[in-house]
């Protein structure tokens, strides 16, 4: 009779778990509900039931976790904003290492913009400067994440030889001015680096695939942050410099020679920490835009599509088109990436995969028109080393994109499986296994029968009422109407004090 | 018979200052005693208590402590302070008044309505 407890014991611990991803909920209000639901799980008990059933009704009870957070949210807004302090109140570590910390994020970001400024002082050729650019602010980006991580030596090892290998090669090699030999190793190197620096981000534990995606998204909210610092700073700039121009002062020179050179790496390494410290503070904004610009660029890429189709024969396209193609086959690839990494791998597929699925048919479409144009230009003129470039990752998009529709389309033809590449996340909830959790139907429709029997009678197994399925990556305050508190569960008075 | 959410919800701060001022009691046992009180007629929302809880704690009108239940586990124990006192008086006046007038209308609305005289 010990294994019924230990499963009340595992679903205990993944209701925690789940309402710990609340911000709006402390960790002692989850004591406090977790008392609460012993207690009515220990009641329901003594009246007959068995451990699954009294946890479901507690569960039940216990109300929609949606409406809970809101409620907790409304009366805490306080938590959600403290997340966005700077530097987090830290009542369980000591203060000092936090401060020491943006300490040295500081000097990575000043030593990154330093480092960029004296490159820049020391390259007088343009295309020098552009080959070493990501190379002089790597290793601070590197340095920063290996000192978070406390890389073994072993894993700095790994980043430091490629680091001065791709360094030899790019500064050694012959290059011709202006050919397209060097335009590749301005565009490869730093695609390179930021390998390496998943590597530093892993720990050096790159095989591991939860790592990897925790990778991606790391790199989606890196963008994010940057082009934010960046908005900002350029609202600041352009003030400045606007208010400088009044009294005669022109501020362009100054900003060409020290503000963008210094301040846009640093503020790349800025980024990189904000990504780490607010994790869970625009945890969710990637998603979101990939939500917004999937049925977008579906849009883009049919009229893409049509614009061919009118034109005719595209016997003429460009090399620059083929290049602007791969772009367009990279971003693609971003939105899978990042519908992947925030599908909720228990969720039942939806209209998003199959937009997704759309989305790569017809991607995969235009490209398909496109390389046959390309080759067909290949077999006239011959080959280039651009060419070869643009060519080659023409099919690496392709290949890994086109493996998308066999697992998007399974997941729409209703397995309720995840992706292959969300594995890593599918690890996480290991109910996956046993089917949703339980607690993830909350409706609260009470019945006044003190009879807990009576009660299960009027909600027969909850895990058949799939469509009162909350939806997991809600935040806390998503505004929904105000009908989910349903039933008798009861919306506090807001004003009544 | 299921009570309206509203007056549920306008009689839950009320409701919770009087339990607390027979003695201090733990979220469950609000809960429990609310139901005794009402013969299993207002049901609230479980987790909703907590929010407003805490509420009343932000105002002053309660304030807690943390204990350990009978089976070792953390326990947020609340008890009413002098102003969730005062604040219970006020509400039980506001409510007194209301249920008078109710009281009232009642009685009128169960006696026939009185014959029109002089319209024939």
């Amino acid at each position: 009779m010990m294994q019924p407890h230990a499963d009340l014991e595992a679903q205990i611990g993944q209701w925690r778990g789940y309402v710990q991803r609340r911000q709006a909920i402390s960790v002692a209000d989850i004591d406090e509900l977790e008392d609460h639901l012993r207690e009515q799980i220990a009641d329901r008990k003594a009246t007959g039931l068995d451990d699954e059933e009294a946890f479901l009704v507690a569960i039940k009870r216990l109300g929609s976790l949606d409406a809970v957070s809101r409620e907790f949210a409304r009366e805490h807004s306080d938590r959600l904003w403290k997340q966005l302090v700077l530097v987090p109140e830290a009542s369980d570590h000591a203060d000092a290492p936090q401060w020491r910390k943006l300490a040295v994020v500081l000097a990575f970001a000043v030593g990154a913009g330093i480092a960029v400024k004296a490159g820049l002082f020391l390259l007088d050729d343009g295309a020098a400067q552009a080959r070493n650019v990501g190379l002089l602010v790597f290793p601070f980006l590197a340095g920063y994440l290996g000192w978070t991580r406390k890389l073994t030596l072993r894993v700095v090892a790994m980043l430091v030889v490629p680091f001065a290998a791709l360094a030899t090669v790019v500064n050694l090699y012959p290059f011709a001015s202006g050919g397209s030999t060097e335009l590749l190793a301005i565009l490869h190197t730093p695609v390179v680096l930021w390998l390496l620096a998943g590597v530093a981000y892993a720990g050096g534990s790159w095989r591991s695939d939860g790592r990897r995606m925790d990778f991606a998204r790391f790199t989606g909210e890196l963008a994010i942050y940057f082009t934010l610092l960046a908005l900002g700073g350029a609202v600041l700039v352009g003030l400045t410099s606007a208010a400088m121009q009044v009294v005669g002062v022109d501020l362009k020179p100054i900003l060409a020679e020290w503000i963008l050179p210094v301040a846009m790496p640093g503020a790349f390494v800025i980024a990189a920490w904000l990504v780490e410290a607010k994790q869970n503070v625009v945890e969710n904004i990637a998603p979101v835009l990939t939500r917004l610009f999937t049925p977008l660029t579906i849009v883009m890429l049919l009229t893409l599509l049509g614009v061919f189709a009118a034109a005719g024969g595209i016997v003429d396209v460009s090399r620059d088109l083929l290049i602007l193609m791969d772009a367009i086959l990279v971003l693609v690839l971003c939105l899978l990436l990042y519908s992947i990494s925030a599908r909720d791998p228990l969720a039942a597929p939806g209209l998003a995969d199959a937009l997704q699925l759309v989305l790569v048919a017809a991607a995969l479409t235009v490209n398909a028109v496109m390389l046959t144009a390309m080759l067909s230009r290949i077999a006239e003129f011959g080959f280039s080393p651009n060419k070869i470039a643009a060519l080659g990752l023409n099919p690496c998009c392709w290949c890994t994109c086109s493996g998308q529709p066999g697992s998007a389309s399974d997941s729409c033809a209703g397995g309720v499986r995840s992706y292959s590449l969300s594995a890593g996340r599918r690890r996480t909830y290991p109910s996956t296994a046993h089917g949703p959790p339980s607690w993830l139907w909350s409706s609260r429709q009470s019945s006044a029968s003190p009879d807990s029997r009576a009660e299960l009678r009027h909600h027969p197994r909850l895990p058949r009422l799939g469509s009162l399925m909350v939806s997991r990556s809600s935040p806390d305050v998503h505004p929904k109407p105000a009908s989910t508190g349903r039933g008798a569960g009861f919306v506090l008075p807001r004003n009544a004090s | 018979m299921r009570i309206d959410k509203d007056l549920v919800a306008a009689s839950a701060t009320p409701l919770v200052l009087g339990i607390l001022s027979e003695g201090d009691l733990y979220g469950y046992a609000i809960l429990k005693r609310v139901g005794e009180l009402s013969g299993g007629g207002m049901q609230w929302t479980d987790g909703m208590l907590y929010p407003l809880l805490h509420r009343l704690e932000r105002l002053g009108y309660v304030s807690s402590s943390w204990g350990t239940s009978e089976a070792g586990r953390r326990r947020k124990h609340y008890a009413i302070t002098l102003a969730g006192r005062d604040a219970l008086a006020d509400r039980q006046e506001q409510w007194s008044v209301v249920a008078a007038a109710l009281r009232q209308v009642w009685q009128t609305a169960q006696q026939p309505p009185a014959p029109a005289a002089g319209w024939a």
